[in-house]
């Protein structure tokens, strides 16, 4: 008896990634792919929205909406909701404070990349497909594109940047990005590093297969998969000493 | 002068070494700095309004509320009216803003009137875009009549790949300013450093002294990244317009995937006969492309197979209302090594011959029959040919069918004009200066290798400095040229500047400066370690002078040089497993054999190889820009319904560079592009093999798949 095979070129897994507005606080629309996860639900409500409009339609429980946009709703905004203007925010970023003024609608990538020149996240798809966002918030992996800033307030939130080369040091999954030639061009390559941390951190001695399913939630166009596969392998030797490298 | 030529392959000791490119921890820590990362103090933020019609004239357009939008800080309108639209997503207007948010608010109060007018976005069937199909005219070779009647075997087919998107991870854009005093600072995403100046400086009609680019590192081009383009020079406007702000303008991903790089489809019905022997002596073809509503797009058809004695060929250039093509790694290639070797494998499953003796037998029809011959036995050894390939369609019962199939490939590669300059200081440190790019080919790494390898010291102790118009002039990055140019010229520069230090520490050693070398970090007379200095010491003879020396790559010299070369042939295996009930592929391995020259570096090399594989995989069995007849827009411009390979789809991948010394004596040649060739084919006709029937529209996906499994396609 055959099994049949999984769709693989229909649907790809989706990996580790969460892909929520406001994972796990049971408000908006959280959505994981990830078999691990506490959030199971289906994915498909995603479709044909586009993720602007998805974001703007969870603002909805912050009673703003399409108005969010014109500055002259502002008077008519009702207690209690931030907005449509820009707000001052407090996030944590990489474990320090970081004051910013945001407008509700700002997803955190765009805050990280413009406002706090936190440029390793990259903005590639912009809706929650290609990982090259990557950040942990509250050590999971999610994408920055689908996490509006203001969202992300009181949460831990982790960047390449606060990791990858502490003191001048590279993580062992940098350099073990280095020594199998992970990486091409390099823009999908700190989303793919962020997302392999996370996955090692849950799965500190993955097999090769599992490396697989846990780094699909991330696109490369130059193709470096190969280097991928065995880079996280070899990371997991070097951080926790996996034995299947 | 200087030798210029490479050290024999077991004298060297950085070239050739699996050194780990020297960029690779900035960029995997996120460090690297890439144009569209840069914020720069006063930068405005600029955004795109698009037309949403595929074929329409602009009635009128008023921006003048979105010029009061608060934090605009001007608009550009490039579609005034009267425009004619040719395909949708054209650029209409931009937009300068303090923010993003409200560069694309203003947008939304731009009016614009359109006439809308008929469109053509399909061009899959010919005789629905009769009057937008333009002949290109017979071409006859020997006598395809005669050919027919005496060939023994003729087999026929359809065969169709479509339009595919570059989908570059980092989108085309720019941050520019255009200061007061008529001066341009560019930092664009970009193939083509040197060039680019030129291009920006005549679109905005500035001297190119006046122009300034710089750039770090480029994510991803393949071909699509080497003009200003219409939103680079309105983004250069837009600078001006606000007194000289930097304007930082990259495009959205839904423009992004429409307008900023695709390349041609080609579809064909195919003719080939082969005599009793089972040689081919029969091509007749009928073969169209879409290259956008510009045209072209024109396979090289028969493909590396050229030589087939009698040729009927006739191709129609279709005009569609989408958006024009440009360079794909490898234009054209990919598509005619598909639309070849499917109709081969066709033709050898009508004789009930192994396709893999088909074509063995035919390589004398190549270029380069000895090559082909040697590339596709070590292919099949390594697919395990024999053990694992079946007649067509003969996979067992079950509904999980395994296939075997060949593609093949060819390519130039030869180095392009490039400038290097070296400059040795006193303190010993050392630059190499080129106005070049890295690709993420591993460009620097390899320059890095030359100089070190000329220069008797480590890759650490060279400055590669590139992507910046203050350094030489050099080559596009395009046509697998740059590795071949910037290897020669960095060979040449650092051997010059060599010959200067050594006339500078000659007396020193008591020696002729032509009897020194530069061996192991230190400048010796040749053979004699015991008279030598240290390469700081050596340097430190300068005094207070800095050698500063170029050398050159000239495309036309290089042949009698021997640094690089170009003509490659390259065969690929793809080992595949279908679902007979779903329709899926899945990859179990592809093989890919490959001539090559001179490896500099064995380790980016093979990655080259790797992720041109994995390209294939991608156009195989996932990309497509799907056309809306009725909107005349493209329905998936996005990465989620445009589909590229994940890192599980993509089986092994299995790379053979066939790195000799016989091969090395060519010098260097260009890799990014051959490998990318033959996937499409390989795997188009390993299907083929598991499910017995050939799938005529690539990609593979399963839908493509059930409809011809179920007489839906033919």
């Amino acid at each position: 008896m055959q099994t049949p095979l999984v769709a693989i070129n229909c649907e790809r897994s989706g990996g580790s990634h969460c892909i929520a507005a406001s994972a796990g606080e049971g408000r908006g629309i959280a959505v994981s792919r990830h078999p691990d996860s506490e959030l199971k639900q289906p994915q498909d409500n995603r479709r044909g929205v586009s993720r602007r409009g998805l974001l703007q339609s969870i603002g909805v429980t912050t009673a703003v909406g399409p108005a969010l946009l014109e500055e002259t709703a502002q008077a008519q905004t009702p207690a209690g909701v931030v907005g449509p203007g820009a707000v001052p925010i407090t996030l944590t970023i990489n474990g320090k404070p970081a004051k910013v003024s945001v407008e509700p609608r700002e997803t955190l990538l765009d805050v990280l990349r413009n406002k706090l020149d936190l440029t390793g996240a990259k903005r590639v798809c912009d809706r929650g497909t290609c990982g090259a966002c990557s950040v942990l918030v509250n050590g999971k992996v999610m994408y920055a594109c689908t996490i509006l800033a203001i969202d992300a307030q009181g949460k831990q939130i982790t960047t390449i940047e606060g990791f990858a080369l502490s003191g001048g040091k590279p993580h062992p999954v940098v350099t073990a990005f280095v020594n199998n030639d992970a990486q091409q061009c390099g823009y999908c390559t700190p989303g793919f590093v962020v997302a392999a941390k996370a996955f090692l951190d849950r799965n500190p001695n993955p097999t090769y297969e599992q490396v697989q399913e846990g780094l699909g939630g991330n696109l490369c166009r130059c193709g470096t998969y190969m280097g991928i596969r065995k880079a996280v392998l070899e990371a997991a030797k070097a951080m926790k000493g996996g034995t299947n490298a | 002068m200087p030798e210029y030529r490479w050290p024999e392959m077991s004298k060297r000791r950085v070239m050739g070494k699996r050194i780990s490119r020297l960029d690779g921890v900035e960029k995997a820590s996120g460090r690297a700095k890439y144009s569209s990362d840069l914020n720069k103090p006063g930068m405005l933020h600029g955004a795109t309004l698009v037309c949403p019609y595929a074929h329409a004239r602009v009635k009128s357009i008023d921006v003048s509320e979105a010029e009061k939008h608060p934090g605009v800080k001007g608009v550009h309108v490039v579609a005034p009216a009267g425009t004619e639209i040719q395909w949708a997503h054209w650029e209409v207007a931009f937009v300068a803003a303090e923010t993003e948010l409200a560069a694309r608010d203003a947008l939304k109060k731009i009016r614009v009137e359109y006439e809308v007018l008929p469109h053509v976005v399909h061009e899959a069937d010919l005789k629905k875009v009769q009057d937008r199909a333009k002949a290109a005219g017979e071409q006859i070779e020997g006598d395809p009549d005669q050919a027919l009647k005496e060939a023994a075997w003729v087999s026929e087919g359809f065969y169709g790949i479509p339009v595919l998107e570059h989908s570059c991870l980092e989108p085309h854009g720019n941050v520019v300013s255009w200061t007061p005093d008529n001066k341009i600072e560019l930092n664009p995403s970009t193939q083509a450093v040197t060039s680019i100046r030129g291009d920006m400086a005549r679109a905005v009609n500035v001297p190119v002294a006046n122009v300034h680019v710089h750039q770090d590192h480029i994510g991803g081009g393949f071909g699509s990244k080497f003009q200003p383009d219409r939103w680079g020079v309105a983004a250069a406007e837009l600078s001006k317009k606000a007194g000289g702000r930097p304007v930082k303008l990259f495009l959205e991903r839904p423009v992004e995937q429409v307008i900023a790089g695709c390349r041609p489809s080609a579809y064909a019905r195919i003719k080939l006969g082969a005599s009793k022997d089972g040689k081919i002596i029969l091509w007749e073809s009928q073969s169209w492309a879409t290259g956008g509503f510009t045209g072209g797009g024109s396979p090289p058809i028969p493909y590396v197979y050229t030589r087939i004695p009698n040729q009927r060929k006739n191709h129609w250039a279709v005009s569609t209302n989408t958006a024009p093509i440009r360079a794909w790694r490898a234009p054209n290639h990919p598509q005619a090594s598909y639309l070849t070797c499917a109709a081969m494998e066709d033709l050898a499953a009508k004789m009930k011959l192994d396709p893999l003796e088909l074509f063995l037998k035919n390589v004398d029809l190549t270029a380069r029959p000895d090559t082909y011959e040697r590339q596709l036995k070590k292919a099949a050894e390594m697919a395990e040919w024999k053990k694992l390939w079946h007649p067509r369609g003969e996979s067992g019962k079950g509904h999980l069918k395994r296939g075997l199939g060949i593609g093949v490939c060819t390519w130039g590669g030869a180095g392009h004009d490039s400038t290097a300059r070296c400059n040795i200081h006193p303190d010993g440190t050392v630059e190499v200066e080129l106005g070049s790019q890295d690709l993420g080919t591993g460009t620097r790494t390899v320059i890095a290798q030359v100089a070190a390898e000329s220069l008797g010291l480590n890759v650490n102790d060279i400055r590669v400095k590139i992507g910046d118009t203050n350094y030489p002039p050099s080559g596009t990055s395009g046509g697998s040229t740059t590795v071949g140019g910037v290897s020669t010229s960095t060979r040449k520069a650092t051997l010059n500047a060599l010959a200067k230090l050594f006339e500078e520490v000659a007396p020193a050693l008591g020696a002729p400066a032509t009897e020194l070398e530069a061996v192991d970090g230190k400048i010796q007379v040749k053979g004699n370690p015991a008279k030598s200095l240290s390469w700081k010491a050596a340097c430190a003879k300068l005094g207070v002078k800095t050698i500063s020396e170029t050398g050159q790559n000239i495309p036309r010299d290089a042949p009698k040089e021997g640094l690089n070369t170009g003509g490659v042939g390259g065969v690929q295996i793809a080992d595949v497993t279908v679902d007979v009930e779903t329709g899926i592929v899945k990859m179990n391995r592809l093989v890919a054999v490959q001539d090559c020259g001179t490896i500099i570096n064995p380790k980016t090399a093979e990655s080259q190889v790797y992720g041109a594989c994995i390209m294939s995989i991608c156009g195989a069995l996932m990309e497509e820009r799907v056309m809306d007849a009725i909107t005349g827009r493209m329905l998936n411009n996005d990465l989620e319904f445009y589909k590229l390979a994940g890192i599980k789809d993509i089986g092994e991948i299995l790379v053979h560079l066939e790195i000799d010394e016989a091969n090395d004596r060519r010098g260097v040649i260009g890799l990014g592009e051959p490998p990318v060739i033959g996937g499409i084919a390989a795997i188009a006709n390993a299907v083929a093999n598991a499910i017995g029937v050939r799938v005529p529209l690539v990609p593979m996906t399963p839908m493509n798949v059930l409809n011809t499994l179920s007489g839906r396609m033919s």
